[in-house]
């Protein structure tokens, strides 16, 4: 049973490194290899849940004498066991479903390899016991991202899209590696069980407790990492560019998993500090607002997208700053329960879209389909479920996670946060049904919508499993049991919460029917402030402007003042310098480069006279 | 032992002067065996089974000795055994010129091997400068591009450099009193806090030279430019070491005069990590951009070194030592590999310039494999050997930090950090301008062909290093463990 975890960690990689270095040549062998690895891992997280016991297991990764050395280890408890089945439920069928959509792929291969890299880095963020190491996997999952995103890098655009999330993601760890390295000369340890043994002791006595400033710094210099992963403002630029990769990738990677990380990451810290510590300083409200106006901006610019994945892209966007929002409110059940429901519907709503997108012959735009609902029953079944779970609406999984986010806002008592979280469900709920009435219903808007075919088993398997979780995953019985955290629903008619949901339903499904019930083109397009959501408010562009005028320029700048001053400048003082020097060998400096060779063998000779008869 | 090590190299670069057989079987037959009693040392070290002490020369008030004075010097050794073997195995050389190609780089290997195997302080600058002789010459007489002008400043700065070391070093000898130039015997003997100082001076600046400290940077990344594949491996991935293992060799002997620096040390090193990082934004070749990442590199190594001032002594800190080797022996090997694959692209499309190439992935997928490991290796990432020795950099800067407020070196770690974001920015650039993308005619498929068997091994040696040490960083920390060991036969010789 110790060995399990250990199992789970190494089996992905070890069939990452097979496929590169023996079956790179046997495409569907390498598929089909990749698939079973996550099949075993499926079934042994199974089994790991069925157990239900914590387990911890470590070795040293780096030891030095007077150090405590740096471990690599697993801790498994709920929070790590109900991740795990995230990710291996949805790893496993995102490897199902990417068998058929990917088959026609040259380099077939090369895409599983990645998803099995994927598979082991993010094992390793959900196992790990420590900051270090969870650091390590942070990064590689950073670069299995890369390397999928990039899958097409013969495109431009895809080759930019890869290097843009690998660099937004290096800016965040920036800080996260900050803060670890804050938080370890606080509290004298990497690992979680440390750091929470100390704040249980320093609780005690005041004489103990560090400076608050400096843990608050510490706690959001980590959140950074988290914003990078998790696509917060204003670090979110990376996530909808990252749609460039095949659809299953954004499914399990940017949809489900990893971009979940950052919540999860927060999540096990908070836990370790304890919630009494955390109340008392101000670095979670700081992280509550970062998440709301992410929720927010993110919503509005979703409401003005056409292509499908892109909105879905927001939509991620949407929620992750739900998650991040619950989590800076201090209740990390909630956060932890609408990630674990998000997973599953997200999930679902990407494979559909993936669907879509293969039946209409890579066609994105969703003013180009329509009509979808005769043609692809199960696909438009599914996606109906996903979109309602997505919007919160009663019975569904997503109503209870929201419910819980959306009460934890009420009872911080900071109404204009419960305002935004009421507003985004509004705006969930409007921007998902534009999406589905103008991809689904109607009729055909082009050749490839109307010559649209329903898939196969292998994509609607899937589908339908996942719709299934989308629907059910929320319910004592099934959620209780295995989600990470988990926070039984109490229905109260009058509170809050509930009113605000299910207006926010009803307002935006709406207008939504208003709008786009029966429309051939956007008519929001380019009108008055919609034009700003359309372009995503140009943080892009004023990124890119950032960029080239000023990191290049500033290259430049310093480029040119190198070439100038030190080149020139300082060489030339060094000459000069070495004029007196130049003098006594003089014949040398004719720039014949043996003269310096006899130089160097007059330094030699130099030394032994020095020793020899000098001291 | 140790002398064999260095004799190998030596003799066969002799022998192929002479002319006595094929100087490239010569050549390889010397690398590997080499490489082979290397890699065995490592065992043979550990169970102290072996003696490596070599006594060479035995005369009234000098005596000179050779063999592993602690787990630095084998960790270094290993490093230059591995990159010289692959330096030999990569590089085209030109028609001709097979003399004098193959025995320069078996002289720098072989000066940069007794370097790091003197413990002595007199074999230790003598073998350097024989390294640095053949580095000239090779780039002089059979480098590319702008050779003579990057031949000569190569050498007018590293002469220059050499000669304000040895002034230091000469200093130290005669301030410490001490009979003789053994490691031991200096670091017996104490120095006057004034001395110190002066000396400190010296051998930060001597050193700071040969291993590109800011402001005395910009010879490295032409001459790396313009030097014949393997030489830059050596200087790159070896020599330039030997000013960092010998700041820390030397430390000991004079650490409080040190202390006096510290300041000045932490903004040049900044300078290293940010300045010449964003002069490695703005390059536009890729030898250049590697030639410039190694010069900032440079600067992580010098933080681990700065901890360790701020610290007082190696016991104050115990993270500072291992993690300047650990990067050392990791920027060694990724920057070999870099160099090594970056010739290969060279000679196969005719170009570095990075706005004429793209697409190379496609025709050449195992060279992009190889340079993407390499490039990642370098930028840090996790999983390969400079992150291990990154992270522990930056555990060392933290080392002192107690929660309150941030010290000097604490606050240039977290400058520091932001290099980590730099590096990726002109590496990644530079991986999308070369392998991503559309392919142009000269790196289609039809113009250009992958690696040959005959890269791969090197290359496969050098990508399997940088995972061994990333994967598991005790594998080389274990050899830092160890008290240091002073074997008979060098106390013999100092008595």
């Amino acid at each position: 049973m110790e060995s399990l975890p250990w199992l789970i960690l190494g089996l992905p990689l070890l069939t990452a490194a097979a496929i590169h270095l023996g079956l790179k040549k046997r495409q569907s062998l390498s598929a089909l290899v990749s698939t079973c690895s996550a099949a075993v891992t499926l079934v042994l997280t199974v089994v790991i849940i069925l157990k239900g016991s914590d387990l911890t297991g470590s070795f040293t990764w780096a030891s030095i004498p007077g150090f405590d050395g740096i471990e690599v280890g697993y801790e498994l408890n709920q929070l790590s066991r109900g991740m795990m089945l995230v990710v291996a439920g949805v790893g496993f069928l995102v490897h199902l479903f990417s068998l058929a959509y990917m088959k026609d792929d040259s380099a077939l291969a090369r895409y599983f390899c990645g998803l099995s890299l994927f598979m082991f880095s993010m094992t390793g963020i959900v196992l790990a016991n420590n900051f270090i190491m969870m650091f390590m996997f942070w990064e590689l999952v950073g670069l299995s991202s890369y390397l999928l995103i990039g899958h097409w890098y013969q495109k431009d655009s895809a080759a930019d899209a890869s290097k843009k999330a690998f660099l937004t993601n290096r800016i965040g760890d920036f800080g996260f590696m900050i803060g670890i390295l804050i938080l370890w000369g606080i509290t004298g340890s990497f690992t979680f069980n440390g750091i929470s043994e100390f704040f249980a002791n320093a609780g005690h006595s005041e004489a103990v407790m560090p400076s608050m400033t400096m843990f608050s710094a510490a706690i959001l210099l980590i959140f950074m990492g988290a914003m990078g992963k998790s696509a917060q403002a204003p670090l979110h630029v990376w996530l909808p560019d990252a749609m460039e990769g095949p659809t299953p990738v954004s499914a399990l990677i940017h949809a489900a998993t990893m971009v979940a990380a950052g919540v999860f990451m927060m999540v096990r810290f908070f836990s370790a500090v304890g919630m009494e510590t955390l109340d008392s300083i101000w670095g979670p409200d700081v992280i509550a607002w970062i998440g709301a106006i992410t929720s927010l901006l993110a919503a509005l610019m979703a409401t003005q997208q056409d292509d499908i994945k892109k909105i879905l892209a927001y939509s991620t966007l949407s929620q992750l700053g739900y998650m991040v929002m619950a989590v800076g409110l201090l209740d990390p059940e909630a956060g932890m329960f609408h990630l674990f429901t998000h997973a599953w519907f997200k999930a679902l709503l990407f494979l559909g879209s993936g669907a879509v997108i293969f039946a209409c012959h890579h066609e994105q735009n969703i003013w180009k389909m329509g009509g979808l609902k005769k043609t692809m029953p199960i696909t438009f079944l599914t996606f109906g479920i996903g979109t309602i779970a997505l919007c919160g609406v009663p019975g569904t999984a997503g109503f209870f996670s929201k419910e819980h986010i959306l009460e934890s806002a009420a009872h911080s008592g900071q109404w204009l946060l419960f305002g935004i979280a009421a507003l985004v469900a509004c705006l969930t709920t409007f921007y998902m049904f534009r999406l589905f009435f103008v991809a689904f219903l109607g009729s055909p808007r082009s050749d490839h919508a109307g010559h649209a075919k329903e898939v196969g088993p292998l994509m609607s398997a899937p589908l339908i499993v996942l719709s299934v979780m989308a629907i059910f995953s929320g319910y004592q019985f099934l959620g209780g049991k295995i989600a990470p955290l988990y926070k039984p629903f109490e229905f109260h008619p009058d509170a809050p919460a509930f009113i605000a949901s299910i207006s926010a339903v009803l307002i935006g499904l709406f207008l939504a029917w208003k709008l786009y019930g029966n429309t051939e083109n956007d008519p929001l397009e380019n009108k008055g402030i919609f034009k700003h959501f359309r372009n995503k408010f140009y943080i892009d562009e004023a990124y890119a402007k950032l960029v080239g005028y000023g990191q290049d320029t500033l290259a430049a700048f310093i480029h040119f003042f190198d070439e100038l001053i030190i080149n020139g400048f300082i060489v030339d003082g060094f000459s000069r310098a070495a004029g007196g020097f130049g003098r006594i060998f003089g014949r040398l400096q004719s720039g014949n480069l043996q003269g310096y060779a006899i130089l160097f063998g007059i330094g030699v000779l130099l030394v032994i006279y020095l020793t020899v008869f000098v001291s | 032992m140790s002398i064999i090590l260095i004799l190998t190299p030596l003799l066969a670069a002799f022998a192929i002067l002479a002319g006595v057989g094929k100087a490239k079987l010569i050549a390889m037959i010397a690398a590997t065996s080499n490489l082979a009693l290397g890699l065995c040392t490592v065992f043979c070290w550990r169970a102290s089974t072996w003696d490596f002490s070599w006594e060479v020369l035995s005369k009234p008030s000098i005596h000179l000795s050779l063999g592993f004075y602690d787990g630095m010097s084998l960790v270094m050794v290993i490093l230059s055994v591995i990159v010289l073997f692959t330096a030999v195995m990569s590089g085209k050389c030109p028609e001709g010129r097979e003399k004098l190609w193959y025995s320069s780089i078996l002289f720098i290997g072989a000066g940069g091997l007794g370097a790091f195997l003197s413990t002595d302080l007199f074999f230790f600058y003598a073998f350097h400068e024989l390294a640095l002789i053949p580095t000239f010459l090779m780039i002089g007489i059979l480098g590319s591009g702008d050779r003579k002008n990057a031949a000569w400043k190569i050498t007018i700065y590293l002469a220059l450099g050499s000669i304000v070391l040895l002034a230091g070093l000469i200093w130290l000898v005669s301030a410490s009193g001490s009979e003789t130039w053994l490691f031991d015997d200096l670091l017996a003997s104490s120095i006057s806090q004034d001395a110190q100082t002066g000396i400190a001076a010296l051998l930060i600046v001597g050193f700071g030279v040969l291993i590109s400290l800011f402001p005395f940077h910009s010879w490295a990344a032409p001459a790396y430019a313009s030097s014949p594949a393997p030489v830059a491996m050596l200087h790159a991935g070896v020599l330039k070491k030997f000013g960092l293992y010998g700041l820390i060799r030397l430390y000991p002997m004079v650490s409080n005069g040190m202390q006096a620096w510290l300041v000045w040390l932490i903004i040049l090193l900044l300078c290293n990590i940010l300045w010449v990082g964003f002069v490695t934004i703005n390059q536009k070749r890729l030898d250049m951009i590697l030639g410039n990442s190694s010069v900032m590199h440079m600067g992580y190594i010098f933080l681990a070194f700065a901890a360790l001032i701020e610290a007082g002594s190696f016991e104050a800190n115990p993270l500072a030592k291992p993690a300047a080797v650990v990067l050392m022996f990791a920027h060694g090997i990724s920057i070999a590999l870099l160099f090594m694959l970056t010739d290969t692209i060279r000679r196969k499309t005719g170009t570095v310039e990075l706005a004429e190439l793209g697409g190379l992935a496609n025709a050449a997928p195992r060279l992009a494999f190889l340079f993407g490991l390499a490039g990642m290796a370098s930028i840090g990432l996790p999983g390969l050997a400079n992150f291990s020795g990154e992270v522990l950099v930056f555990l060392s800067g933290f080392n002192s930090f107690d929660g309150e407020c941030l010290g000097y070196v604490q606050t240039a770690t977290i400058l520091a950090l932001w290099g980590v974001v730099i590096s990726a920015v002109y590496m990644l650039r530079a991986y999308r301008q070369t392998f991503q993308g559309t392919p142009v005619s000269h790196t289609s498929s039809e113009h250009v062909k992958d690696l040959g068997p005959f890269c791969q091994i090197p290359a496969g040696i050098l990508a399997i290093s940088l995972l061994i040490v990333g994967l598991y960083p005790n594998s080389l920390l274990q050899f830092l463990e160890e008290p240091e060991v002073v074997t008979s036969e060098t106390e013999q010789a100092s008595k």
